[in-house]
């Protein structure tokens, strides 16, 4: 065990990522994100790095960009409409094949939203984060120790499989403060980046990265390469927990901060007799589909819990096939459920047969 | 285990005064959260703040039913006062708050801290005022320990801040309400 600090979720992913040996950080203030970009503008430049505020959120997502492009560890983060802002570059990094860490404090939205908790960009992590077909890597934290581990896994992860690794936090994840011991994670191996492009004195043929390809069939066999690497990505790196799932009647599936809350309400329904569980996604791309089949063999029904209108409801969905009712809680535009109103639910859904 | 809400404006130190009891429980190694809600503004605006403290991990941070309030305005009084737990405790900065609380079932203590914390020449130090005050009255930690707390969270460049805060929670432990 490490020294025991005291730090608030957005300063704990900066740390992590200085930790991981991450050198570039490019991003754009917005609530409730900008103490990340407040901790790397301090500490890069003291740890050998640097931390720059870019002109706009595109401008810093195209300099991730370019960075990732020579093999360097980069990271940006912004909040939901940042985001949307940074997606045409994602879009860009994910045709380029290229590792790069990217983190999105979420707020509420559409639009400007507001500037409190949401979990609303389900979808747009998970399935758009910009045109075309492709991925990024999704990893929930729900704790600001789990962000110490996850934020290293998810430069690890980007580099295996050279593609985006989204950080998926909320405003409260982000400013909550929580004690974080930044313990080393055992190290995975990363294979040689023989594609980067940072200079090679005319010993070798020069690497291109690019995401352009007017031949149909050529661009066609490279996304299908892609998804293969995403079928490797879906065997091998699914994460998730469960909690009292074993014999559960009802379980409910929540990622992140959302999954805290709901795992209060597990515990409260116990205590009425109700036998309700909870599976937590921690990666939510690729999702954890095996694991809750799995469950659906076992429970009378599921529960979303989510801080929006229910946009996991159809992954669940399609993960059991269909085998049981899947019910939806949520709050949103920046509302937080309650243990009770989710107790509430738990009741409601699990009347006449739990 | 104790689920404290901190409420007031935004400046009156909510949010510092939520840290202490944090870093006081974290030192002695117990399970605690610490989470903010507050207005886009710095000074002004309402402010909140949720802190756990707990032998187990914490579940949900966002504290609904509260073992404590701190109330240091009129509007947190109202709006949270309906969810402390019943045998909970309530502070209540009675130099802001000209009311008394509705709640006949809980513990509700009065100071005015922040007259005492103007008259004592730091006007900004009410909140850490109403800490000592709450341990009095709570026993939520050892007045030594805590004191020692308060003392080590100033910044070493300032020390002299570390002294006022002890001064202020002596203040405040020391009110004969």
């Amino acid at each position: 065990m490490g020294e025991k600090l005291l730090m608030k979720g957005n300063e704990a992913i900066a740390e992590a990522a200085i930790r991981a040996g991450c050198k570039l950080f490019f991003g754009y203030p917005i609530t409730p994100q900008t103490e990340l970009a407040e901790y790397m503008a301090k500490q890069m430049p003291k740890r050998g790095g640097l931390s720059l505020q870019a002109e706009s959120e595109i401008a810093a997502i195209n300099m991730v960009l370019g960075a990732a492009s020579t093999g360097a560890r980069v990271i940006t983060s912004s909040s939901s409409p940042g985001i949307s802002l940074k997606c045409e570059g994602i879009s860009y990094i994910i045709g380029s094949d290229l590792p790069c860490v990217i983190v999105n404090v979420q707020r509420g939205g559409p639009g400007l939203g507001g500037i409190q908790p949401a979990q609303s960009d389900y979808n747009q992590a998970t399935k758009a984060l910009g045109h075309g077909d492709g991925h990024a890597i999704v990893l929930a934290p729900n704790s600001v120790q789990e962000i110490a581990t996850l934020v290293g896994e998810a430069f690890d992860l980007a580099d295996i499989y050279r593609m985006p690794c989204m950080i998926l936090a909320d405003g409260a994840l982000g400013q909550m403060m929580e004690p974080v011991d930044f313990e080393a994670k055992p190290a995975r191996e990363i294979p040689a980046k023989d594609w980067a492009c940072c200079g090679h004195g005319g010993k070798r043929v020069h690497n291109i990265v690019n995401s352009l390809y007017i031949e149909p069939d050529q661009l066609e066999k490279i996304v299908l390469e892609r998804f293969e690497r995403y079928k490797k990505l879906e065997e091998n790196e699914v994460k998730y927990e469960e909690y009292l799932t074993e014999d559960a009647d009802i379980v409910l599936v929540a990622y992140g901060i959302t999954a805290r809350i709901a795992k209060t309400a597990v515990r409260n329904a116990r205590k009425k007799g109700i036998k309700a569980g909870l599976f937590r996604p921690i990666t939510l791309y690729p999702f954890p589909k095996k694991e809750l089949n799995a469950l659906a063999d076992k429970a009378n029904c599921f529960l979303s819990v989510e801080m929006n209108m229910g946009q996991m409801v159809n992954d669940i969905k399609l993960a059991i096939n269909c085998k049981k009712d899947v019910y939806h809680y949520g709050r949103t535009g920046g509302m937080i459920p309650s243990p009770e109103e989710i107790l509430a639910k738990i009741e409601e859904v699990s009347g006449g047969n739990a | 285990m104790s689920a404290i809400l901190l409420a007031g404006f935004g400046g009156q130190g909510i949010l510092f005064a939520g840290k202490q009891l944090v870093l006081a429980g974290m030192k002695a190694d117990k399970q605690v959260s610490w989470l903010p809600s507050y207005g886009p503004e710095m000074r002004g605006g309402t402010c909140n703040c949720s802190v756990n403290i707990d032998d187990e991990p914490i579940g949900s941070p966002l504290v609904t039913t509260p073992d404590i309030l701190i109330a240091m305005n009129k509007p947190s009084l109202l709006k949270f006062e309906g969810r402390v737990a019943v045998g909970g405790t309530i502070v209540i900065d009675s130099a802001l708050i000209d009311v008394k609380t509705s709640r006949d079932d809980v513990n509700a203590c009065y100071i005015p801290a922040t007259q005492m914390a103007n008259d004592a020449g730091f006007p900004k130090l009410a909140n850490v005022i109403i800490l000592g005050y709450l341990i009095k009255k709570t026993g939520l930690y050892d007045y030594d320990y805590f004191m020692d707390c308060i003392k080590a969270s100033a910044p070493k460049a300032k020390p002299e801040l570390g002294e006022l805060n002890a001064k202020a929670l002596a203040m405040g432990y020391n009110y004969e309400g």
